[in-house]
């Protein structure tokens, strides 16, 4: 039997159920299931949160200048950007300007995080869906260095450097104890990559893994730890003194020397292996087209990096601001987080109740009573589920809607905004990558145009990484030493009722806070977070979600072995801790908003 | 035969000759705080022990555990993921998934009964039946006590498995449990902080491997050798401190020269935890350095003790459900008083005894702030 959904897939459950739980790679629980044909073809996704924390209820009645910290332990992977998120909304909601200093510096740090996070996932969390480490044993370590030479001047690429690895490798397989690449999918058929390439990104796993805690050496200075920097409402911690005494507490000389150092090596390391790298797995996977889901038809991004302090106009935003739906690039619609009727959370299919489940409510309106029930076709039992029923409540994720679209957020979403918006920055690294690999723009909309988006995006950062740094020890120089504003440090300057809304493009996309101050305290906050849109179940008019687009009509090599699938849910590079949702112990209600 | 790489080889790969490689193995020794007789015995372990498997389990958390992990600059975390354990399931690295994945923890059970580590990062949650947590299906509780069942012992990464961290802050809407109260029949070995730093982390690792036993713990279960002291009590502000030089707010002089951030609510004094003496990704600061007061973040129910610029540190009897502004109006006094107190010691000890100055020992420090012994 097929249904077809209002956002154009045909879903038909009548073939075979393959399971796959726990999805790893990723950051925190997420289960899938798929129904194959008889040509293992997938013809149903079913996306399932299996975690929540409850943070928002958390938040309620504590003091806004700590959210940053709560909120920054949603998510340890894209660390800091909940923080930043944070500190916008209550700056939002009580009117606090920032100074220049500290708009370069929080630039600086979500830079910092895009450049490390990117080049994590690529190396850490999706290159086993592409490379196959057993093979790389079968690699010629010369011909592996002549391969290497021909598409980067990185230095470590001698033939004895590969060899040193592929021995490494191999006393590591022959001691029988795989650690991770335990039972793994080696061998599988969907693996195209020829040994030398097998072996090349193997070393160039060991060397990221090696070189990604040099990166985060930034947030340390700034910030005073990674993960979780510190953060400050009204500003940044870090104060700032080049002349004066007692300057090892502050930012001096040899802190900005260390910054720019660490942001020379990370431009050296993103230009010279990763998009090699990248692009010379991809020229292996071109005809594999899978994956494209929502990236043709509904795209999000809220824009980010602003250039001006106080400014948050789109304009202002390096990173691009807009709604493209229905797949027309002609126009970029103009995204208002502030309008009730833009973006609303569904829960029909989601683990929670509302008083009428067929409607959405705005976050600033937002409703969460939680109702961990499942559906009658459910197989297995409440603790023990083996099928879930998607006919049902199946997820803790709930539905996110722009004017009623389920969208795909996060780097493949930016680029194609920029792209659609014409902006140089963005539209000329697309057209030479595909130039490059001989390929139509078409192909930028699939699993492999989403994980080539976040390397160009991971190269975009880095320049940017420079960028903010130049400009910030340029304002020093023209006498500006400020961080802070504390004009309205103390809550007794605040109003006695404020509501504010901040955002950011984490890693993985759109990030909207919305927070509600009441005498001084926190009387409502909701996070709607970038997994929550790409994670999304089925929503009341049975549009699926992102992440269930993407898995649409693709060809599994081995049924048993969910390789494509982790592919493609890795493209988007999932983070569950953060789409989590406010819950009640009882079951009572909870943070209800009046909206005045 | 199966060939596993050993420390020493790593070493000795990475260009290390036998000379340094002892030297390596006395100053851990002296580190570590043992007699030089126990060098002989890191040689040694070094030199000849296979891997131990380690299941790395993922409850409710935000895998900054993890990524502190991965930070680790000696040793670096390659060496010991290839060379010194065997991390055969760990969710976010791993290769396999679903039942490939959950296969592994029954073989690991199997083979190695009784002689393998179970890390933990994150906690179990027990409203809604345990399934506000769900891996394979099942509650996240049953897979922890499953693997617990025939571990040789547990490490609890970071705040979340230690104490509940901040999904057990009020009111813990989940019911979120530290690890210690749903495992009781394994010794576990704590290592709070949010996250814990990556050189402590791979510290208890190599202790573990090293000395075949676990390193000797606090009252409250956590490595003695990098919980035993506050923050405050080798804090490279602390001369501030004692002189009454203090930053008053955000970005002034005192900030700009590097003042004491007691005032901007520092939970120095009262947060056990090797921050101002490791410092953090391989030294490059720790938060008071940039300007930030501790938040005490490896400190049980952190979250609860009023806000983190208050210069106030709560004690267990007042809840968050208690106005934390009255809590400051009836601690700050206490609290104010006992760190002074304090102070005033340390200067007297300055004075008497100036080789013991800023140290506390593990077993009085507790009782100087008067809360939390």
């Amino acid at each position: 039997m097929s249904i077809q959904t209002p956002n154009g897939f045909t879903l038909d459950t009548s073939g075979t159920r393959i399971v796959v739980d726990p999805v790893t790679r990723i950051e925190g629980h997420l289960r899938c299931e798929v129904n194959l044909d008889e040509h293992n073809v997938i013809r149903n996704a079913v996306s399932s949160g299996t975690m929540w924390r409850a943070l928002e209820v958390i938040l309620k009645g504590r003091d806004p200048r700590d959210a940053w910290a709560f909120t920054e332990r949603i998510c340890g992977v894209c660390t800091g950007t909940h923080a930043l998120t944070s500190v916008r909304a209550v700056e939002d909601a009580l009117g606090i300007q920032i100074p220049e200093n500290a708009n370069s510096i929080r630039n600086i740090m979500q830079l910092t995080l895009q450049s490390h996070d990117h080049l994590v996932h690529f190396y850490h969390l999706h290159a086993l869906d592409w490379v196959d480490v057993v093979s790389a044993l079968n690699a010629d370590p010369k011909a592996t260095s002549t391969l290497a030479q021909s598409i980067s001047a990185w230095p470590q690429s001698s033939p004895g450097w590969f060899r040193d690895v592929q021995n490494r490798l191999k006393r590591f397989v022959e001691s029988g104890q795989l650690g991770p690449f335990m039972n793994g999918y080696w061998g599988n058929p969907a693996y195209k990559l020829p040994p030398e390439a097998n072996l090349m990104a193997v070393a160039h796993y060991l060397e990221a893994l090696d070189f990604q805690r040099e990166i985060v050496k930034i947030h340390t200075v700034y910030g005073g730890k990674n993960p979780h920097p510190n953060w400050l409402v009204g500003g940044v911690p870090c104060a700032i003194n080049v002349d004066g005494t007692g300057a090892v507490g502050a930012i001096n000389m040899e802190r900005l020397n260390l910054v720019s150092s660490i942001i020379d090596r990370t431009i050296d390391f993103i230009d010279q292996v990763y998009i090699p790298d990248l692009l010379a797995i991809a020229s292996f996977y071109k005809d594999w087209t899978f994956g494209g889901g929502l990236s043709s038809r509904s795209v999000m991004s809220y824009g980010d990096i602003p250039e001006r302090a106080n400014d948050d106009s789109a304009a202002n935003q390096l990173l691009p601001r807009g709604a493209i739906i229905n797949g027309n690039l002609n126009e970029v619609h103009e995204v208002n987080l502030r309008d009730p009727e833009q973006i609303q959370e569904f829960v029909a299919h989601s683990w929670y109740s509302y008083k009428d489940e067929n409607k959405g409510l705005h976050p600033w309106d937002g409703v969460t009573e939680p109702n961990f029930v499942l559906g009658p076709n459910t197989k297995g039992t409440r603790t023990n589920i083996q099928e879930i029923d998607e006919g049902a409540k199946y997820s803790w994720i709930k539905a996110p809607r722009w004017r009623g679209h389920a969208m795909e957020v996060g780097p493949l979403a930016r680029w194609v905004i920029g792209y659609a918006q014409g902006t140089p920055e963005f539209k000329e690294p697309v057209e030479k990558v595909l130039t490059d690999l001989n390929l139509p723009v078409e192909a930028l909309f699939s699993t492999l145009g989403r994980t080539a988006a976040r390397g160009l995006e991971a190269s975009w950062a880095v320049h940017k990484l420079r960028y903010f740094q130049d400009k910030l020890v340029a304002n020093i120089k023209a006498g500006d030493s400020a961080t802070a504003n504390i004009t309205k440090w103390d809550p007794d300057t605040w109003p006695r009722e404020a509501r504010g809304v901040g955002t950011t493009e984490a890693p993985r996309g759109a990030l909207g806070h919305w927070i509600v101050i009441e005498n001084g305290r926190i009387e409502n906050y909701q996070a709607v977070v970038p997994t929550t849109w790409n994670g999304s179940p089925r929503d009341p008019a049975g549009n699926i979600g992102a992440f269930e687009a993407a898995l649409m009509n693709t060809p599994v090599a081995v049924a048993d072995q969910p390789l494509e699938i982790l592919r493609t849910l890795h493209s988007f590079d999932p983070c569950l801790a953060c789409s989590t949702h406010v819950m009640s112990p009882d079951g009572q209600e909870l943070t209800r908003v009046k909206v005045r | 035969m199966p060939t596993t790489e050993t420390f020493y080889e790593v070493m000795r790969r990475q260009g290390i000759t036998r000379r340094s490689f002892l030297k390596f193995c006395s100053l851990t020794t002296a580190a570590l705080g043992l007699s030089p007789a126990a060098a002989a015995q890191v040689v040694e372990a070094m030199q000849t022990k296979p891997r131990i498997p380690v299941l790395w389990l993922h409850g409710l958390e935000c895998t900054c555990c993890s990524e502190s992990f991965i930070r680790s600059a000696h040793p670096l975390v390659k060496d010991v993921v290839l060379s010194m354990i065997s991390l055969d399931y760990d969710d976010t690295i791993m290769a396999a998934s679903g039942h490939q994945a959950e296969a592994i923890i029954h073989e690991i059970r199997e083979k190695y009964r009784g002689n393998y580590i179970l890390a933990v990062e994150g906690n179990p949650p027990l409203n809604q039946d345990g399934m506000s947590c769900i891996i394979g299906g099942r509650p996240f509780l049953e897979q922890l006590k499953e693997a617990a069942a025939d571990c040789k012992a547990v490490i609890a990464w970071g705040s979340c498995a230690s104490w509940g961290c901040v999904q057990a802050a009020h009111p813990n809407p989940t019911h979120a449990v530290p690890i210690h109260q749903v495992i009781h029949d394994k010794p576990i070995i704590k290592v709070p902080g949010c996250p814990p730093i990556a050189e402590v982390m791979t510290a208890v690792i190599t202790y573990l491997l090293t000395f075949e036993r676990i390193p000797e713990l606090d009252r409250q279960g956590r490595p003695k050798m990098f919980y035993g002291q506050r923050i405050h009590d080798k804090c490279y502000r602390r001369p501030h401190f004692d002189a009454g030089q203090f930053v008053e707010r955000w970005d002034d002089e005192g900030a700009r020269r590097g003042y004491c951030l007691y005032k901007m609510g520092c939970k120095g004094p009262t947060t056990y935890n090797a921050c101002s003496t490791v410092r953090w990704n391989n030294g490059v600061s720790f938060p008071i350095q940039s300007g930030h007061g501790c938040i005490g973040c490896s400190e049980d129910g952190f979250w609860d003790k009023g806000s983190f610029y208050d210069h106030v540190t709560d004690t267990r009897v007042f809840g968050i459900e208690a106005n934390a502004d009255r809590v400051g109006l009836v601690a700050a006094g206490t609290v104010g008083a006992a760190v002074a107190a304090h102070a005033t010691v340390s200067a007297y000890k300055r004075i008497s005894k100036p080789a013991t100055f800023g140290d506390s020992e593990p077993g009085e420090s507790k009782q100087q702030t008067g809360d939390r012994s």
